[in-house]
């Protein structure tokens, strides 16, 4: 199997605004890879560091050592990004363009030609079900509506890799629905998904491997049925790998 | 240069859809078209101090224009949180750098076309004579001048993270430069050393825009400046604005995006 993402001894230090705290380490020597065609799960406690690994890979903030990679090319270079979809998990975009615009905009950025962005463009608004608000400004959209949008750009250039940080945050069961459908879709027509949530059901049901990490260590990373492994579900499973106690009910 | 290109017509997009930018046109335009209509004691002297008023008019909302728009573009996609989805994109930090520059100077400069299209035909309509090549040399220049204070602007923005503040300096610098960086080589003469040095260095370093003041060209009808003068001028605004746009793409090459 094809590796499409790959972090060797990835550790990331934050110079922390307080001097007296010094360094605060969000990761620490970080291993992982993804093979073509995989829906990963990354899961994790607040703070964890599953966002600073996603900016890692990103190439918004550089690794204070190991590497990063994607489709084999230092997450460093532009063209790294070239096959990837990203939804970050709280969507602001333009709110004064359209949605159309704001996706040809992003068509343009991937070097698509005219004639696919034109009919790329419609094919994304239908499957977010925008196609009546395509010509109406952002900023008149509902929370729900511009997560959809924020999944259409994430789409635009039919990417081989799709990093998703919480897709279904703040959206309704309808919403998390979709987002699960589109999900599935992809891996059905072989794509790679990568993606973080606290909705560890969610993971259940699409995932086929998952990585927990906690305080920037990976914790445990396998496929769901290892994870989940005696426990009754990967819920009950997460929680024992982060150590949290279960309180006895009084 | 596609991406360039991108993204700046998404900044003229939205500088276009902005009202506060129709409300500076307009309101200069009003301006420019009352102090027109004044006519004192029909004194045909009177068209040159209205010409002049009205330049004053135009170089003051170009500028208000120029800083005040390119001061808030980087803290607006950062504050907005519109920039990290932009750069998951095959972007890279220069690319943005110049499409933004690229997109508040060519604002800009469709401001200042009308303006000085709506100018040069009322001064044409009082005075039945218009000089086009003047117009166009003073336009020109004015252009490049706000090329440079684009440029600036932008490198403010990513040093001070308010753009209310970067603006502040900005117009501080810029009126500085206008008013006193003329004067500096004069003053340094009075000035012992090492402080003579000093001011003679910042003399040297700073981009010298009343250079590109023209006003009293078009004012009195003066007779065209060389060419080769105006290409000088050109370039030299050029470097600067190169300059400026090299330093803010060290400085944003440094900055963490989230």
């Amino acid at each position: 199997m094809t590796t499409i993402l790959q972090t060797e001894k990835l550790r990331v230090e934050y110079r922390s605004r307080e001097m007296r705290q010094g360094t605060k380490l969000a990761l620490r020597g970080l291993d992982l890879e993804v093979g073509a065609g995989e829906v990963f799960g990354f899961l994790g406690p607040n703070g964890a560091g599953k966002t600073t690994t996603m900016n890692v890979l990103l190439g918004f903030v550089p690794p204070t050592s190991g590497s990063a990679s994607l489709f084999g090319i230092d997450v460093r270079q532009p063209i790294a990004r070239q096959r990837i979809g990203y939804l970050p998990e709280l969507t602001y975009y333009y709110k004064f363009l359209t949605a159309e615009e704001l996706l040809r905009f992003y068509a343009k950025i991937f070097g698509l030609s005219r004639a696919i962005t034109d009919q790329r463009i419609p094919e994304l608004l239908k499957l977010v079900e925008l196609e009546s608000a395509a010509k109406r400004p952002i900023k008149s959209y509902s929370k729900g509506m511009q997560q959809r949008v924020g999944l259409a750009q994430a789409l635009i250039n039919d990417p081989d890799l799709l990093i998703l940080d919480e897709p279904t945050s703040g959206l309704d069961p309808l919403g998390r629905m979709k987002v699960r459908e589109i999900i599935q879709r992809l891996k059905n027509e072989g794509k790679t998904v990568f993606f973080s949530s606290h909705e560890l059901g969610e993971v259940e049901s699409v995932c086929d491997r998952v990585a927990i990490i906690h305080q920037g260590e990976l914790k445990a990373l396998g496929p769901v049925a290892e994870i989940t492994g005696t426990h009754a579900n990967l819920e009950k499973a997460f929680l024992e790998i982060v150590g949290f106690q279960m309180q006895p009910a009084s | 240069m596609r991406n360039i290109f991108a993204v700046a017509g998404v900044v003229m997009k939205e500088l276009y859809r902005r009202k506060d930018f129709y409300v500076l046109f307009i309101v200069t335009i009003l301006i420019c078209v009352v102090m027109a209509s004044i006519n004192i004691y029909n004194d045909a002297n009177v068209v040159r101090y209205l010409k002049e008023i009205s330049l004053d008019l135009i170089w003051l909302c170009s500028l208000v224009i120029a800083v005040t728009t390119t001061a808030r573009q980087i803290p607006a996609e950062r504050e907005n949180r519109t920039l990290m989805p932009l750069l998951a994109k095959p972007l890279t930090r220069a690319e943005l750098i110049l499409g933004k520059f690229l997109g508040c100077w060519l604002a800009c400069g469709l401001a200042l076309l009308c303006f000085y299209v709506f100018f040069g035909a009322l001064a044409a309509s009082r005075e039945h004579d218009l000089r086009l090549l003047n117009y166009v040399q003073a336009a020109a220049m004015h252009w490049f001048m706000l090329g440079i204070i684009v440029a600036l602007s932008l490198l403010g923005s990513l040093v001070f993270a308010a753009p209310s503040s970067n603006a502040t300096i900005c117009f501080v610098i810029i009126g500085g430069i206008l008013f006193v960086g003329r004067h500096l080589d004069q003053q340094a003469l009075k000035l012992h050393e090492p402080i003579r040095t000093v001011v003679y260095v910042l003399y040297f370093i700073i981009p010298h825009l009343e250079f590109y003041d023209m006003r009293d060209l078009v004012i009195h009808n003066w007779p065209l400046v060389a060419w080769k003068y105006i290409g000088l001028a050109l370039g030299y605004g050029a470097f600067y604005m190169g300059v400026f746009l090299i330093g803010s793409c060290l400085v944003f090459h440094r900055k963490p995006v989230n």
